[in-house]
């Protein structure tokens, strides 16, 4: 192990000052949530440490895990993670291609065997037995199942890897299935969101690579640091939610106002996620900041809930559009018809009895 | 006084030779009918005082929820009485929600707790006699009286086999269900940490996302609202066409009866 760089060795050799690591590990403890007592930590280990190789690999996806990651707002924490990723294996960000790529996957998995962590981005389709997504000339779901064989953990990327997204939709034609329900023996951290939050990338991943360890995970396995709070509870527009002042048109002069946008389908109050606090391109601005709702896309099954911007969402189970209001209506008014008339065919058949029981008295 | 009794002329002897009967004439147009009718009248106490409290904390309760939910699916159109922190509509709105939320748990915990130390009848809401052969055939009966296909129903002190199906199916179901997709929703908002998201936070992702949770609660919704109609009507039309007491009995108690035939 002795030839393996520690974070410092690696950081100094990308031209970065010491000054500059005593900021990033300042920023990190802040960003994680530490106590700065935190910081001196997380500088020693980061200085004697080996660093822990780091596996990307892409299945059905769209790339935009890695987009946002390599957008991350915490420039230090992107160049320095993103430099230490990139020396082992990703297929999408690495120098290498083709046989020369694959030859450094095998490489990595054979030199650092129980050690890795194996990011996932995508996730692999079963059908077929898995032909919808072919990665070096192999079912992707192989090369998952081989990779993760020798991981030491897993982090599932977005809301691919994590539940499915788009791809895993009904009818989901291509089997789409997040990482959890094919690889079953390796702890797995879910970083959901379509994409995840870049600091949220870069803080679960600095995490993870500083104190060897996990994160506090959530009952659904997400880092709790980032996903314990909904949209909602941090929204700088809750307090209109409060006081009942609804957007009600894209155009009405509440939305000039900024007022909630939970009548136009926000699913702000069911999404776990760091959105409202954190926010997107180094603090500028979240959705609802910009004026549309929240799509939950940090949510399970995100895709099948109906439109982006019903409040009560359409229940596809009963085939045509309807929502809970729509189907309870109509059962009320059914129940509510049948009433009235077994109510006049009551009235009916007492009167005909109380005729037929004076003609026999008479 | 003894040997009054023992002649059989009169059942008591408070006012010598007065008769009890037409004395208690009550109003003037009772007829020989009616005080036939009073003396074979009898009626038997079946709804204790805590049935009775908690069937209509649980009515309003009920209607307070359906109403205050109705309007947190679909909010009414917002509102410019002050500032938003001038101003707290929908958070009220809120509130009443949970507030009659949990005087509906409370309520529901008590009444089952009365079901263990409360008398016969008060079993009968939770468990159908699926084993009672007889039971079966009476709720076919029962379902029969419904469809027109019988002349007269039969009595009953409790409720008669179809209304326990019922009763079972809306509220021992029915609420157990509210209340637990209810709780998960408000642990929800009262956060990850807290104690009630400890018991309830894994109804939330039984669907995946807590949408569904908040779809199918509203679903839930209707289905009380569709059993209000049926049991309102119902207990009405009972009272007038059944030949025993049903709306003044979740009132006073008492089941009285309107013939002493046998069924």
């Amino acid at each position: 192990m002795s030839q393996i760089e520690t974070f410092y060795d690696v950081m100094r050799r990308q031209g970065i000052t010491r000054r500059s690591f005593m900021k990033y590990c300042s920023l990190t403890a802040a960003a994680l949530g530490l106590s700065p007592a935190m910081v001196p930590k997380i500088a020693h280990a980061m200085e004697t440490k080996p660093r822990t190789p780091v596996i990307w690999v892409h299945g059905l996806e769209c790339t935009c895990c890695s987009e946002s990651f390599i957008r991350s707002a915490h420039p230090l924490a992107k160049d320095v993670v993103l430099s230490m990723i990139s020396l082992d294996y990703d297929d999408t960000l690495m120098a290498a291609a083709g046989t020369a790529a694959e030859a450094a996957f095998e490489e990595t998995i054979e030199k650092y065997k129980g050690n890795y962590i194996l990011a996932v981005e995508g996730n692999p389709p079963l059908n077929e037995d898995g032909m919808f997504c072919i990665t070096g000339g192999k079912p992707f779901v192989e090369k998952l199942r081989h990779a993760a064989k020798d991981a030491k953990a897993i982090i599932s990327w977005g809301a691919c890897a994590s539940y499915g997204c788009v791809q895993a939709a009904k009818p989901n034609p291509t089997q789409a299935t997040p990482v959890h329900k094919v690889i079953k023996d390796k702890p797995i951290i879910k970083v959901p969101g379509c994409p995840p939050i870049a600091e949220v990338m870069t803080g679960v991943i600095t995490y993870m690579l500083t104190f060897d360890r996990m994160p506090e995970l959530d009952r659904q396995g997400r880092p709790a640091m980032f996903y314990s709070q909904r949209i909602h509870d941090k929204c700088y527009r809750r307090p209109h939610f409060d006081a009942g002042q609804f957007v009600e048109a894209w155009d009405d002069e509440n939305a000039r106002k900024g007022y909630c946008l939970y009548k136009m389908g926000c699913k702000g109050p069911t999404t776990y996620n760091a959105c409202s606090t954190v926010r997107w391109n180094e603090g500028v601005s979240f959705p609802i900041q910009s004026g549309h709702g929240c799509i939950g896309c940090s949510e399970d099954g995100f895709w099948d809930q109906g439109s982006f911007y019903d409040r009560v969402t359409d229940l596809t189970q009963f085939g045509v559009e309807a929502n809970a209001d729509k189907v309870g209506l109509a059962a009320a008014g059914v129940v509510g018809a049948g009433v009235a008339a077994h109510a006049a065919v009551s009235a009916l058949k007492a009167a005909q009895k109380k005729t037929q029981s004076s003609k026999e008295e008479v | 006084m003894s040997d009054r009794v023992s002649d059989g002329q009169q059942i008591h002897s408070a006012n010598p030779g007065v008769q009890p009967l037409p004395t208690s004439k009550l109003t003037g147009d009772a007829t020989e009918q009616d005080l036939e009718s009073i003396r074979k009248r009898t009626s038997v106490y079946v709804y204790e005082a805590p049935v009775r409290l908690w069937h209509w904390t649980n009515a309003l309760a009920i209607f307070i929820l359906c109403i205050t939910g109705w309007f947190i699916g679909n909010p009414f159109p917002s509102m410019q009485i002050g500032e938003a922190t001038h101003q707290f509509i929908f958070g009220y709105t809120r509130f009443a929600h949970f507030a009659a939320g949990w005087v509906l748990t409370v309520g529901f915990i008590g009444r089952i707790y009365w079901a263990f130390f409360g008398n016969h009848h008060s079993k009968q809401l939770f468990y159908i006699p699926i084993f009672n052969k007889h039971w079966w055939a009476e709720l076919l009966f029962e379902i029969r009286w419904y469809l027109f296909m019988e002349s007269e129903p039969k009595k009953y002190v409790g409720h008669n086999p179809l209304a326990q199906l019922a009763m079972f199916m809306f509220m021992t179901v029915g609420l157990t269900f509210m209340i637990i997709t209810g709780l998960a929703l408000y642990a929800e908002g009262l956060g990850a940490d807290s104690t009630l998201h400890a018991m309830f936070g894994w109804v939330l992702t039984l669907g995946g996302n807590s949408q569904i949770i908040h779809s199918v609660h509203h679903l839930g919704m209707w289905f009380i609202v569709i059993f209000m109609i049926i049991h309102i009507y119902v207990a009405i039309r009972e009272d007038i066409m059944s030949r025993q007491s049903i709306v003044s009995t979740m009132i006073s108690g008492h089941r009285t009866f309107k013939d002493d035939r046998a069924d």
